[in-house]
């Protein structure tokens, strides 16, 4: 278990600040690039719930960032003048009573079986859109109108306003990472973390464990649901290859890459692969293959991540600090 | 009459062909120690996994204060406050001792599905975790890494996770195993400490230990029960110097 | 719709489930011995597939292309088995998927840089073209039988080679008990390696087999990958019998859904899987 110390707290509060004051000096182009950053940010954050924290190693979690984003397309095409906080309502319990079901089935297997299973139900939730025509099938759906985000009579978000959308994601994940970030330090949060050290063990004292681990699937579900709903309200479009087994793979390449068990390493993570994605293309057309060598590097080099170097450095920073305070006793 | 805490009636465990735990059934009286001895092999730690619910037996009932637990999960039997030890031990390596102690602690609550207090914050939780360090000498190490510990406090903090849930029973599945004598001596200790208060049914091999701390001793040969009785019994009986004691000296 | 067009497709059924047990025995006892989730596993079919389109090619015959690729495809497998999966054993089950998703990646870069990104087809030999007429306009072309028989004549080579010979025990020994097998003081390294190999050649051997009747195009092998996975879970992670069972049934499932569920069909494999699981979380042969 990391325990936060204080260079890490300033040190994410730089990260915030940073955040907070891009959109003044970044271009349109990058601006719209981190929002969409942001989003993947916290699904992939949501995933660290179950990997990192759980000790559930989820194989289908695009899953739920696709059905969150077929929710709204299929909400706002559908359904006559509702409104954005309705339809955001309606998509996370739905997307968390899918999550429910797929949990419950899941969390009864555990190991490679576990693994395979999220990963079946992924794909049954891939063909499910991918086959069905009345869901635009491989093609995927267009929203015909931008969703209007009203706070009371006033409109609260212009979504054609790339700053406002950029601003509204990033109040989402600094949400969504103190949400995680508390019910961590809660009493549940404790029995996840045991849970993922010794299941065993906290068992036989006295836990239903798979409760527990069920009611992580949940949320880790419903936050996915979330980030697909924001990721389909920016687009304006779905294609089924949100919910595709390579998202999964790739999530959990952003979570392990940032350092898992820690939150804001899956944030870490998405961004630089996120950005990966976007600057090696520009050197050449096979750039998946330095990708996978990335890949390679880091289970092989780095296997805790770069937020695992940056508490290994922040450790050797703390623990200097006591040496010198204590000659000079 | 005796106040009998828990009994097992008729339990039996297979595994395939073998019979690891025979048709045994035993009362255990509350306050007091009870010792099971017996070979390597003889279905010990079956009989504690089946008590603890890691386990579910093939036949028989297993009565915890008059109510049927037999098919109980360890969580379950955990509640109902039967705490265990494990022979292998069983602990949150990369969590300090306190944190360790805590996930038993806050078992206490009603339910840890609490999303929004911050836990350190439960006071009571924490009352019950220093207990149980304090109790087994551990106060001083509180914020150390598990995985750290030498062995034998391994050993005594996986006796202090379990006596944070507040157990009415204990179950000690070899607390002293691969113990040197040093630390062997300390726990011994504590057992007796333990002892004063709570009923203890304990598994082990260490015979000065079992006759210095036990009450009532059964043995156990093969999967089924050979004899239960005092120390005295148990010391001068016939079958057990032949079944067991012999056993120790072929082994030697 | 008359009888022979479900026999059709029974045969179209029980010879892509003769396929998927190719796939998925590599796969499972790559698993249930060395312990090793490989989501490579796709990408040595996807290697068979173009090695063999590439060899048929040069040699202009399939068979010859076919007996080319198969020594090509075991070098292959030792040295992936030597460079990367030998760096897994003992690491967590994530970083193995991660690390095996890598290699796809790369795989189907390199794929893409060897043969591009068309789509190939790959001639049927004379000897094998043409069908077997069952009524006045149903006919099975004979090619699919040869699948079929390609494929039993492998299974019984397997059969009697983890049956009856010593590598073979090894094998059997390291699958229900990984541990003892080590203990014993047999060549770990050594058996992993033929193992990883065996498996991969498998693959690649279902990716020549089908080579003709498919065509060769990229991102063949992420599709069956996952449908193997699901064949290796239904049938139990470890046992060969498992895969062949749950081969058969995902064969007929998926043919038999095409047909009587369209626009369900995929659906119907993973919605199998998911009841074989449920009620049986270690599937059909796996240990509890």
């Amino acid at each position: 278990m990391h325990t936060v110390t204080r260079p890490i707290v300033i040190f994410l509060c730089i990260c915030l600040g940073m955040l907070l004051l891009f959109p003044a000096v970044g271009s349109p182009f990058y601006t719209e690039l981190v929002t969409k950053i942001m989003i993947l940010s916290i699904f992939t954050i949501s995933l660290d719930l179950l990997i990192g924290f759980t000790g559930l190693v989820s194989f289908g979690h695009a899953a739920f960032f696709g059905i969150g984003a077929y929710l709204l397309a299929i909400i706002f095409n559908d359904v006559e003048n509702i409104n954005y906080w309705w339809s955001l309502t309606l998509t996370l319990s739905l997307t968390g009573i899918v999550a429910l079901v797929i949990g419950w089935f899941s969390i009864r297997t555990s190991g490679v079986y576990f693994i395979m299973l999220t990963l079946a139900f992924a794909q049954m939730c891939f063909y499910f859109f991918f086959e069905s025509p009345h869901f635009g099938g491989d093609d995927g759906i267009f929203l015909s109108n931008k969703p209007e985000i009203m706070l009371g009579t006033r409109q609260l978000i212009d979504l054609e306003n790339e700053h406002h959308y950029y601003y509204f994601v990033l109040a989402w994940l600094a949400g969504v990472y103190l949400f995680l970030s508390m019910i961590l330090r809660a009493p549940f949060g404790h029995v996840l973390i045991a849970i993922k050290a010794n299941e065993q063990r906290v068992r036989a004292l006295g836990y239903s464990t798979q409760h527990y681990k069920l009611v992580s699937f949940v949320i880790a579900g419903t936050i996915a649901g979330l980030a697909g709903f924001l990721e389909a309200a920016h687009t304006s479009y779905v294609t089924p290859a949100y919910l595709g087994w390579h998202e999964s793979g790739m999530a959990i390449m952003m979570v392990i890459l940032g350092g898992m068990g820690t939150l804001f390493g899956a944030v870490i993570g998405t961004f630089i692969v996120v950005l990966l994605q976007d600057i090696l293309p520009n050197f050449t057309e096979h750039w998946k293959l330095i990708m996978g060598a990335i890949i390679i590097g880091v289970v092989l080099f780095l296997p805790n991540g770069i937020a695992g170097l940056i508490f290994s450095i922040s450790n050797r920073f703390s623990s200097a600090k006591k040496e010198a305070g204590k000659e000079h006793d | 009459m005796t106040d009998i805490i828990l009994s097992t009636e008729h339990l039996c465990k297979n595994f395939g062909g073998l019979k690891a735990t025979n048709d045994i059934s035993l009362n255990f009286e509350r306050g007091v120690v009870h010792a099971i001895l017996g070979p390597n092999g003889a279905g010990k730690t079956t009989l504690i996994n089946l008590l603890s619910g890691e386990l579910l037996p093939s036949s028989g009932r297993i009565l915890f204060k008059g109510y049927d637990i037999t098919s109980a999960p360890p969580e379950k039997v955990s509640r109902i406050g039967i705490g265990r030890s494990f022979q292998k031990t069983n602990i949150l390596p990369g969590f300090s001792c306190l944190q360790n102690c805590w996930i038993g602690a806050q078992s206490c609550l009603l339910t840890s599905m609490r999303f929004f207090r911050p836990a350190k914050h439960l006071r009571n939780v924490h009352r019950r975790a220093d207990h149980a360090l304090q109790l087994c000498g551990l106060s001083s190490k509180r914020n150390q890494i598990a995985a750290t510990m030498s062995y034998g406090e391994q050993r005594q903090l996986e006796i202090a996770m379990m006596l944070a849930t507040e157990p009415e029973l204990l179950l000690l599945d070899e607390p002293l195993a691969g113990m040197g004598t040093e630390e062997s001596q300390q726990v011994t200790e504590l057992l007796k400490e333990l002892a004063k208060e709570q009923t203890l049914i304990l598994i082990e091999h260490d015979m000065d230990a079992v006759f210095s701390l036990a009450d009532r001793i059964t043995v156990m040969v093969d999967g089924a029960e050979l004899e239960t009785g005092s120390v005295e019994q148990i010391r001068n009986s016939k079958a057990v110097q032949d079944a067991y004691l012999g056993h120790e000296e072929d082994a030697a | 719709m008359e009888s022979s067009f479900y026999l059709i497709q029974l045969l179209n059924g029980i010879q892509y489930g003769f396929l998927l047990f190719l796939l998925a025995s590599g796969l499972t006892l790559i698993f249930g011995i060395m312990g090793i989730i490989n989501l490579a596993h796709g990408a040595f079919y996807m290697i068979g597939a173009y090695l063999c389109y590439w060899l048929t090619g040069i040699t202009g015959n399939l068979f010859t292309g076919i007996l080319l690729a198969i020594p090509v495809s075991i070098l292959f497998g030792y040295v992936v088995e030597r460079l990367a999966i030998s760096y897994l054993y003992k690491r967590d089950h994530l970083y193995q998927v991660l690390l095996t998703y890598a290699l796809i990646l790369i795989a189907n870069e390199l794929q893409s840089i060897l043969w591009g990104n068309d789509v190939h087809s790959v001639p049927i030999p004379e000897l094998l073209k043409g069908s077997i007429q069952l009524t006045d306009n149903q006919a099975y072309p004979i090619y699919r039988l040869f699948i079929s028989a390609a494929c039993i004549v492998l299974a019984v080579v397997m059969y009697w080679v983890i049956q009856r010979t010593r590598l073979g025990m090894t094998i059997r020994a390291g699958a229900s008990n990984r541990e003892m097998v080590q203990a014993l003081g047999i060549n770990i390294n050594w058996l992993f390696a033929i193992v990883f190999s065996m498996g991969a050649t498998l693959a690649a051997l279902a990716g020549m087999l089908s080579a003709p009747v498919n065509s060769v195009y990229p991102g063949i092998g992420d599709n069956i990958l996952i449908i193997s996975f699901v064949v290796v879970v239904i049938g139990g992670i470890g046992s060969i019998k498992g895969a062949f069972i749950g081969a058969i049934l995902i064969g007929l499932a998926d043919t038999f859904g095409k047909v009587l569920l369209p626009g369900m069909a995929s659906m119907s494999v993973y919605a199998l899987m998911a009841v074989v699981l449920f009620w049986r979380p270690q599937g059909l042969f796996g240990k509890a």
